[in-house]
């Protein structure tokens, strides 16, 4: 483990350097056009960052108007039914209902360091969208998510939702019609409007500096998490820290919190979905990572019932992490998320979103198989709330079965 | 004899060099709207191997693509394809175009390899750019291909230069901020950028994206040495016209950049 900590400290979860690469992932595989866009929003990322004032602006912004911190809250009735102790850190409970208002805001802020009068963003389950919309909205900039139109018809809620904000919602027809589409379609749009517009990825996908700068917006999850468990636990850090991965924004900010301790990392993946566990070397929207793809090299759509995970990969850094075996990706079916959202209701009356679902589903096998230890102390992200996904839920049999 | 060095003729004999595109496997008989290209007088022809993502192009090619994949169109079968090739189209230069996803998965040896067997002398790989693109460059170079890089409006001069330095077959001149497909007008960036390449280098300096008419091809080629036509031919060929529609269609703008290089011919 020493050896592992030792090399992840020099090569994952840091500074990516002006190459923006994790080992041989990450990269900037971008059109020509976009080259110089990227490397104005590293330059003015890496000054922001080390700006205190912008600092401070920010955490204002995720203080007063996002809602951090966010609890961390035991999850007492289902860790007794599971034999361990299980924490969950509570990003459901901020502003918007998700962790995607954490890097939405320091997008927004950037953006408007920059002279950018407009954001531009791509949603899967909505949830980045509304994020956009609502910091756009709060900073005086416009906003325009793109969305697959598979995505638009299952999430409903959220498009109104975006559009009560004042965004401007762009049905994509291509392909799956979901988010790797969505991304797709984005990129394009970003091209022709580089001088005004911001392009405000929702996860660490996508080129240098997207996958870096994400997860330092995100980091917040992980070091509120590392300080509330320092408090809660005798142990001071969990023994192991899980969240979902779709892209893996709020994986990658959950595990920076925890990757230079003793706990084990553990990203869930969609089993439809499974870059991490299941994809091949590869590139695609602007970065080298992790794709589903079949034998030719083209792209395999994702399948989900959770939206925000329908990518057909997975962050540079979180297949870095992988192959350092810093952390393990499992992949969990849409019927195991779905029961977990079930189960975590009614012990502890939260209504988790079903990406979040996902990873406590794994939680919900690990435990019953054995592989946590008992007594074992979890630390699980929620990374969203599931008011979105009730309607889907609500179509499921499972859920007109009496409890 | 390389891209380049067919290229550099075709210039030093006077003309303006002519690129049209089709997307590889796009209908069953793609090949005959690639002879009817070479029948037309094109310089060179680029053809796309298909890709389920393609992040660079517009609304025709990424139709043209899909429609391709949707017939079970693959690296290996437009290669294949390729390879088959014979008459006047085997004497005019082939060049491959895809993104880079279909390079890594094969490995960038395999893949130069496979294009050259199949008769294919160069390569432009539109979301590589120059400071990604050693490994790329060095197995095209070993398989004989050139590796055509990109330049953009907003590309700055140093890297322009370098970009100028490093490309091979020619320097492939992105007309505008944005993505391929037909436009009304040829944007004034075509011609400031072409106007930098060529101060930049006396590699051939190709202009592409948007260019739809004879117009647009004479316009652009006033700055560059030559034009890629792209979305224009795919949208007929989209529409169901036939191999000797499109090749006219090409035929008119070869005449007209002829016409406009020696106007009194």
């Amino acid at each position: 483990m020493t050896d592992v900590l030792q090399r992840v400290r020099a090569a994952g979860m840091g500074d990516p350097g002006r190459t923006g690469r994790f080992g041989r992932y990450g990269g900037g595989y971008v059109p020509e056009s976009l080259v110089e866009t990227c490397r104005q929003v590293a330059e003015e990322f890496r000054q922001a960052w080390s700006d205190p004032g912008f600092r401070e602006s920010l955490t204002r912004l995720l203080t007063v108007h996002a809602g951090r911190p966010t609890p961390l809250t035991p999850a007492s009735r289902l860790s007794t039914e599971l034999g361990i102790q299980l924490l969950l850190k509570r990003e459901d409970l901020t502003h918007t209902g998700s962790h995607k208002i954490n890097n939405a805001l320091g997008q927004a802020l950037l953006a408007r360091r920059m002279g950018r009068s407009r954001l531009i963003a791509e949603t899967g389950a909505g949830q980045h969208g509304v994020a956009t919309a609502t910091a756009a909205a709060l900073l005086g900039l416009r906003a325009t998510v793109f969305m697959g139109e598979r995505d638009i018809e299952r999430q409903a809620l959220n498009v109104f939702r975006m559009q009560l904000l004042g965004a401007e919602v762009v049905p994509v027809g291509t392909g799956s019609r979901t988010l790797s589409d969505a991304t797709s379609q984005a990129m394009r749009h970003w091209v022709g409007v580089t001088d005004q517009a911001h392009y405000c990825i929702g996860s660490v996908v996508g080129p240098h500096p997207y996958p870096w700068m994400v997860r330092t917006f995100q980091r917040v999850i992980g070091d509120e998490a590392r300080g509330q468990c320092a408090r809660e636990l005798t142990s001071a850090v969990p023994d192991y820290v899980v969240a979902c991965v779709g892209g893996g924004s709020n994986a990658a900010g959950t595990f920076a919190g925890f990757v230079d301790t003793s706990a084990r990392l553990v990203g869930v993946e969609a089993a439809g979905g499974a870059g991490a566990a299941h994809g091949r070397d590869g590139v695609l929207h602007g970065a080298r990572s992790r794709f589903l793809q079949d034998d030719g090299g083209q792209i395999v759509e994702a399948h989900s019932i959770a939206a925000g995970l329908d990518y057909p990969g997975v962050g540079p850094e979180h297949a870095h992490l992988r192959d350092l075996g810093r952390a393990r990706y499992e992949a969990v079916s849409d019927d195991e998320a779905v029961a977990a959202v079930i189960r975590l209701a009614r012990t502890e009356g939260i209504v988790a979103a079903l990406e979040s679902a996902h990873a406590l589903a794994w939680v919900i096998r690990a435990a019953g198989a054995g592989e946590l230890p008992p007594g074992a102390t979890v630390l699980l992200t929620l990374s969203g709330r599931g008011d979105k996904d009730v309607a889907a839920l609500k179509d499921r049999s499972a859920l007109k079965e009496p409890a | 004899m390389t891209l380049e060095t067919r290229l550099r003729r075709r210039r030093a004999a006077g003309h303006k060099l002519l690129m049209p595109y089709v997307t590889g496997g796009v209908t069953a008989g793609w090949l005959d709207h690639l002879r009817a290209f070479a029948d037309a007088g094109a310089d060179a022809i680029e053809v796309g191997l298909p890709f389920s993502d393609p992040t660079v192009d517009g609304a025709t090619i990424q139709e043209a693509t899909h429609r391709a994949l949707a017939r079970g169109a693959t690296t290996r079968s437009v290669l294949a394809d390729l390879a088959d090739l014979a008459g006047a189209a085997a004497d005019v230069p082939l060049v491959a175009s895809t993104y880079y996803n279909l390079v890594v998965h094969a490995g960038p040896q395999r893949f130069c390899a496979a294009l050259r067997d199949a008769g294919v002398s160069g390569l432009i790989v539109p979301d590589l750019p120059l400071d990604e693109a050693d490994e790329l460059a060095d197995a095209a170079a070993v398989a004989s291909v050139d590796l055509v890089l990109l330049a953009a409006p907003t590309t700055p001069p140093p890297r322009l230069a370098q970009i100028a330095q490093r490309s091979r077959g020619f320097v492939y001149a992105v007309s505008v901020m944005g993505t391929t497909g037909e436009r009304t007008t040829v944007a004034d960036s075509a011609e400031a950028l072409a106007n930098r390449l060529r101060d930049a280098t006396d590699r051939p300096v190709l202009v592409g994206f948007g260019i739809s008419t004879a117009q647009h091809a004479v316009h652009a080629a006033r700055s560059a040495d030559g034009v890629v036509v792209g979305a224009a031919l795919m949208r007929q060929v989209l529409d169901g016209a036939s191999p000797y529609d499109v090749g006219g269609y090409l035929a008119r703008m070869r005449r007209a950049l002829d016409q406009a290089a020696h106007p009194t011919d």
